[in-house]
């Protein structure tokens, strides 16, 4: 828990992500994540063998739990005509987008 | 202890609800006037501090027009008939922007409300328009909006605390009665702390998300800022309960809050965790929040010292779970459905890279970086995992306290509104200001911060107190003790 993230690795997480960091910012970056990631190794010194994790409040008890699910039956949504003017592009019924594939 | 604020010049109380709204059932002041006049001022002091970033006055002028119109038969007015409230830019409203602080969604306009905008125009409330806040509800200054820093109230050189610094701001300057914030790490109990208002953190779950821009959904929540803990409690009457929208919504029935808030506060057990005042506290908030413990044992609570050793594991266990969250939840930004898309790319990867490179501001890039990485093949457990066992142990040691405690009090923050620019260059010196609110975010417990006492300067110090799950009239109930000990408190 103590690896120091290279320019490399913070380059693949950013491709990961979907982000494409300009090379001005990659070194930033690369600092800011080594000084929180060397902060967070605090936590090492807690021994947490066989502590569940707790993803949910609602999973402890009297936190107010969750309702039961519901019906598993189509409701009505908002309609295509609402929502498809909020699209960078579209033809109203479907959203385009740059092609995907190379010929 | 003063509370002459040295450059308070924007700041104002706003009247309270019962006030506001006997003049309005009266017909002593119309709705529409009291829209109007708030939104005058807005256009007069809006320009130094930058608390809305958008305004929805047909929207709000309708909805006044019809308060005039029921009050003038003489029908029972709502809860919130004719009361001006703002609403932090992460909730939607129908056709009004919603940009989350971001250059992602300049131009969205989302096509529903959120059901905490639905639940308050239902109780009457007249919406102003969408308050700025950080990128994505991810700061803790308002530093990190695309549209520009708000400036505090009390000093404008000072930030307001964030994210949802305008929320706090609004209530603070009187350019609003009272507001919706976010607090996913101390995002509502900071900037109330900071501004010298009133904030409330629900239990999680127990104000629907519906409509709320995600940023931790196991973190999130939605609360209200007053300008006194009655009125916040009257909202929290409105806003909390179950909604098949959300299904995180907790079932549990919803008390009478504010009815709760009177109950006074004799015979509670306070407890007081060392690990609050330990070093890097402000002694000048220390101070502040020392005589805050003393009004309560005044009034007649035990204090108990406690101690929550793991307190100091909550700002890492904190940034690992809301950015791993956050990485996933800002996935759904891609230039594809809504919101920005940057033009000419060369292929479907390339424009969605290219329009999140484009469109998020740097700190959003940098907790997306270290949530993907702390998610990441052969770091998951290392860090995604080991932080969500340690927050099991936050709520657990929160939950034996609570066995002993009524409710639990701290600083809100270890310093007091800071500069502009002060924290800015540097992202974990910024991290390390949620130390106390992170904690009860963690464990999903509630609470309340309220103003306690200033500085020697005149900035706003705030007392956070923590009840359990679904523990919200315990905590305003302390909460109106501690205001009612102010040296300037009227009561309502």
């Amino acid at each position: 828990m103590t690896a120091k993230v290279t320019t490399e690795e913070v380059a693949r997480v950013a491709e990961l992500a979907s982000l494409e960091l300009t090379p001005e910012e990659i070194p930033g970056m690369v600092g800011d994540l080594n000084a929180i990631l060397d902060y967070v190794a605090e936590l090492n010194e807690l021994d947490t063998t066989g502590i569940a994790p707790l993803a949910q409040i609602s999973e402890l008890p009297g936190a107010g739990g969750s309702a039961s699910l519901r019906k598993d039956a189509v409701e009505p949504s908002l309609n295509r005509a609402t929502v498809m003017p909020e699209a960078p592009e579209s033809d109203g019924r479907f959203f385009k987008v740059p092609k995907v594939i190379e010929r | 202890m003063t509370t002459e604020l040295t450059s308070g010049k924007y700041v104002e109380k706003p009247k309270t609800l019962a006030a506001l709204k006997s003049e309005i059932a009266e017909g002593r002041t119309k709705a529409v006037d009291l829209a109007a006049a708030y939104f005058d001022r807005i256009g007069t002091v809006n320009p130094q501090l930058n608390v809305y970033l958008s305004l929805t006055k047909d929207r709000a002028i309708e909805q006044a027009a019809r308060i005039d119109a029921l009050a003038a038969k003489g029908y029972a007015l709502p809860a919130l008939a004719g009361i001006p409230i703002g609403i932090k830019d992460v909730l939607v409203m129908k056709g009004a922007p919603a940009t989350a602080g971001s250059k992602i969604l300049k131009d969205y306009e989302p096509p529903y409300d959120a059901t905490a905008v639905t639940k308050l125009e239902s109780a009457g409330a007249v919406l102003l328009g969408k308050l700025n806040c950080d990128e994505f509800a991810m700061g803790s200054s308002t530093e990190n909006s695309a549209y520009g820093p708000v400036r505090n109230p009390v000093d404008p050189e000072r930030v307001p605390g964030g994210s949802s610094g305008g929320s706090a701001a609004a209530v603070a300057a009187n350019l609003a009665v009272a507001s919706l914030g976010s607090d996913t790490g101390g995002s509502i109990r900071q900037p109330a702390s900071f501004c010298g208002v009133v904030g409330v953190l629900p239990t999680w779950g127990r104000v629907s998300r519906y409509g709320l821009i995600a940023f931790a959904s196991s973190l999130d929540r939605i609360g209200p800022f007053a300008g006194n803990v009655r009125d916040a409690a009257t909202l929290l009457n409105v806003l909390a309960g179950h909604d098949p929208k959300d299904a995180t919504s907790s079932p549990a029935p919803v008390p009478d809050y504010a009815a709760e808030s009177d109950k006074g506060v004799s015979g509670l057990r306070i407890g007081v965790p060392a690990e609050y005042f330990a070093e890097g506290l402000d002694p000048e908030v220390r101070a502040a929040i020392e005589k805050g413990i003393e009004d309560l044992k005044a009034a007649g609570c035990t204090i108990k010292p406690i101690s929550l050793p793991h307190t100091k594991y909550a700002i890492p266990t904190y940034y690992l779970v809301a950015t791993a969250e956050a990485s996933a939840n800002l996935a759904r930004f891609d230039g594809v459905r809504y919101g920005f898309r940057s033009p000419a790319s060369e292929n479907l990867a390339a424009m969605y890279r290219h329009s999140r490179e484009e469109g998020f501001g740097p700190e959003v890039k940098r907790r997306i970086l270290l949530g993907t990485y702390a998610l990441s093949a052969g770091y998951y457990d290392a860090y995604y995992g080991k932080a969500q066992q340690v927050r099991r142990l936050l709520a657990e040691e929160f939950l034996r306290a609570f066995a002993e405690v009524d409710a639990i009090v701290t600083p809100t923050s270890p310093v007091p509104a800071f500069k502009l620019g002060e924290k800015s260059g540097d992202p974990l010196s910024m991290y390390l200001a949620d130390i106390y609110t992170v904690t009860a975010s963690l464990a999903g417990i509630c609470g309340v911060t309220v103003p306690c006492g200033t500085t020697s300067t005149g900035l706003p110090v705030g007392m956070q107190v923590l009840a359990t799950h679904l523990g919200e009239s315990t905590a305003f109930r302390v909460a109106r003790a501690v205001e009612a000990a102010q040296d300037n408190f009227q009561l309502p």
